[in-house]
């Protein structure tokens, strides 16, 4: 019994009360609004996927290549929610501190002329580096860093220290930099990118390949062993309840099965056949009838922001700074009271920010092989509107980073589908402002039932 | 000798403080000790100034004038973290807690365990966050709950075991047992008892006189943001004690202050 929990008689007193569901949340510990987003999320995706199929007149389950539920559409949603993904996660930490943040989208437009100068123009014509120097892509990249970093504490400063508020700071903050961002080069296209620095945005050459993107789920797999296993001992050894053993079980095979399952999906779309054909002609290999099938797997971009994810969350409930963060923003006078600085923790929030749009920058850039001016135009709106759908509260106090990740997927989703189905953008705008409300009050629901 | 206080060096003794926000004088000039073990009550009607007082000995406010000495030393307190090293600890009226994280979170904020790689030690602050808890309210279980979920006493156990988790030397109690039922309202009682004998000295504020007579050793009461005057309980009756809120009559068993109501010869 001592495996169970520390209360028994009280604990099975209530399991009778709950019903099947309950009790399986219970052991579980599921969060039941995760629950309802990866829900909706395979809602969403089944829609789109039976909608485009019998908009082809095809058989749903013969998964055709045209429609959503494909190899080859799955993984471009994965490489086009990075960016927005990535900026959610600084999103979720300025939203649960109770401030906004408008201007990430300008500044991510910033940070990406800026980058496309340093390494088309900067680098190689003042400083005197020769194109394709490895040092190009490193000190483009550094730079934009600096500048994300600069960006996010002068936003920081003005919002803690002299205290205007973060809605007006990021208001003006959205205009300087999307200005800022056109004088650069006055409004010239900067192309084309570094060739490694390109890596960030995928494609076939952006992506791992088969073999390592199986290598890397099966250290994810034995990472989620060893973390749900940790987790039971070090509970065992303060003797606080645990999960039942078929509960641990449960999650450590589910999670395993949908990190296998991805990598699975990444590696069943192969590369173009141009690019297979420029490939095996360069590297001496024969190519077989039928064509030679090499895998993307993993793509880079996809990967960066399941690393910014990860840290992101370890930084949310491992550290100080973010148990500080959520203290501020559930009683900002309590967590000022408790001796914390939260005037420094509110900079810091928005350096974060700064840092993560310039990631976010990269990938997009490197994407589009291009910077230009209105890079990230209304990114700001998708990732905020990420964040809220990913269960962060905008009354502060409450948000976690894999919800508005899966936030990000899902308003990607919508959008992409939208475009297999070949809405036009007027009504994209539409349906994607409709679901935001609507996710918020559902949300609203939500909160005032639990 | 004085009459009031008892002999040796005050654990707190708050000097000529005063502090105005915009025109408005909370504080004017208002001076009281502590002694180790003693209870002081703070008395005063709503807006007397006794709340103000004391958050500037917790750090929460700066005052314009005035000393402070901890121990017989000036000490320099411009922030809840400079008060918390000298060992003062505040249960705030409002209780002061995160409410979107657990009990303890809250028991620890601003002074978090760390394991040896640097993160948040959360099984160890549970670990003693049950230990404290099971002392001050045996039957308190919602330990992974946020506290805004627990009941007013439970949130209060909560205030409380934060404030005596740390060792203090200085406990501070605004309106302690405002938010309790009669039970929680003697365990309170109790834990006062028991922290005096610890020799902890405690600032208590409390509207309620019956409870001030019951735990403090002396009183000192402020109208307008003065001092009326300081007496030991035993030295006053509630009635006069009532008239030294009410009307600032300072009556023949209290050292009148500043705020003492003047009586023409």
């Amino acid at each position: 019994m001592t495996d169970t929990t520390s209360n028994p008689q009280a604990d099975i007193a209530r399991a009778s009360e709950l019903g099947v569901v309950a009790r399986f949340l219970k052991a579980t510990e599921i969060d039941t609004r995760m629950l309802g987003m990866i829900g909706a999320l395979l809602l969403i995706w089944t829609g789109l996927h039976v909608i485009s199929s019998l908009r082809l007149g095809v058989n749903p389950l013969d998964f055709d290549s045209r429609t959503f539920l494909t190899p080859r559409n799955l993984w471009n949603l994965s490489v086009q929610t990075s960016a927005v993904a990535i900026m959610a996660c600084g999103m979720v930490l300025v939203i649960v501190m109770r401030n906004i943040d408008l201007s990430v989208g300008s500044a991510e437009g910033l940070i990406g002329m800026v980058m496309g100068f340093a390494q088309v123009h900067f680098l190689v014509r003042f400083v005197g580096l020769e194109l394709g120097n490895p040092w190009i892509w490193v000190l483009a990249l550094v730079i934009g860093l600096a500048l994300g970093l600069l960006i996010g504490a002068f936003q920081g400063f003005i919002i803690a220290y002299l205290e205007v508020p973060a809605f007006i700071v990021t208001l003006g903050g959205l205009l300087v930099w999307r200005g800022a961002a056109w004088w650069v080069t006055s409004g010239q296209t900067v192309a084309p990118l570094d060739a490694t620095f390109q890596l960030m945005g995928g494609g076939p050459a952006g992506s791992i390949g088969a073999t390592w993107s199986w290598i890397v789920g099966i250290v994810a797999c034995l990472a989620v062993v060893f973390a749900l296993f940790n987790g039971r001992v070090q509970r065992k050894r303060f003797r606080f309840p645990l999960r039942p053993i078929w509960a641990e079980t449960l999650l450590g095979v589910v999670t395993c099965a949908v990190i296998m399952g991805a990598v699975w999906l990444a590696n069943s779309y192969p590369w173009p056949i141009g690019i297979v054909n420029r490939y095996a002609a360069a590297n001496n290999i024969t190519v077989p009838e039928g064509g030679l099938f090499i895998a993307h797997g993993i793509a880079i971009p996809v990967l960066m922001a399941i690393a910014v994810g990860l840290i992101m969350t370890f930084i949310t409930n491992r550290t100080r700074f973010g148990r500080y963060v959520f203290a501020i923003g559930g009683n900002p006078e309590a967590a000022n009271l408790a001796g914390i600085n939260t005037r420094w923790i509110t900079m810091k929030v928005f350096m974060i920010m700064g840092v993560l749009a310039t990631v976010a920058a990269s990938i997009s850039s490197a994407r589009q092989n291009s910077s230009t001016n209105v890079l990230g135009t209304l990114d700001e709106l998708l990732v905020i509107a990420a964040a809220v759908i990913g269960g962060t509260s905008l009354a502060g106090g409450s948000g976690t980073i894999i919800g508005a990740m899966l936030g990000a997927l899902l308003m990607q989703s919508l959008q992409s589908g939208m475009v297999l189905l070949g809405v036009d953008s007027p009504l994209q705008s539409i349906v994607v402002g409709a679901v935001l409300v609507i996710a918020v009050w559902l949300d609203t629901v939500y909160r005032k039932r639990v | 000798m004085d009459k009031t206080a008892p002999t040796g060096t005050p654990l707190i003794d708050m000097r000529n403080i005063s502090i105005a926000f915009g025109g408005i004088r909370a504080v004017d000039d208002a001076s009281i000790d502590l002694f180790p073990g003693e209870v002081v009550a703070l008395l005063g009607h709503n807006g007397a100034g006794k709340s103000t007082l004391i958050k500037i000995l917790s750090g929460a406010y700066k005052r314009d004038s005035g000393h402070i000495f901890v121990n017989g030393e000036e000490a320099s307190i411009s922030n809840p973290r400079d008060a918390k090293r000298y060992g003062i600890e505040t249960i705030y009226q409002t209780l002061a807690l995160a409410d979107n994280v657990d009990a303890a979170a809250n028991l620890f904020l601003g002074r978090e365990l760390m394991t040896a790689w640097g993160t948040l030690d959360d099984v160890a602050m549970e670990a003693e966050a049950r230990k404290v808890m099971g002392r001050l309210n045996p039957r308190f279980q919602r330990f992974k709950e946020p506290v805004i979920k627990l009941s007013g006493g439970q949130r209060q156990s909560v205030a409380i075991a934060r404030a005596i988790l740390f060792n203090a030397r200085i406990l501070i109690m605004d309106e302690p047992t405002a938010a309790l039922g009669p039970q929680e309202t003697a365990q309170v009682g109790e834990l006062v008892k028991q922290l005096k004998s610890d020799g902890i000295g405690i600032f208590l504020i409390s509207h309620d006189i019956h409870d001030v007579f019951d735990l403090a050793d002396r009183v000192c009461v402020m109208k307008n943001g003065q001092v009326v005057g300081t007496a030991r309980t035993t030295d006053v009756t509630q009635d006069e004690v009532l008239g030294m809120i009410i009307l600032g009559k300072c009556p023949p068993g209290a050292i009148p202050g500043p705020g003492a109501l003047k009586i023409a010869a």
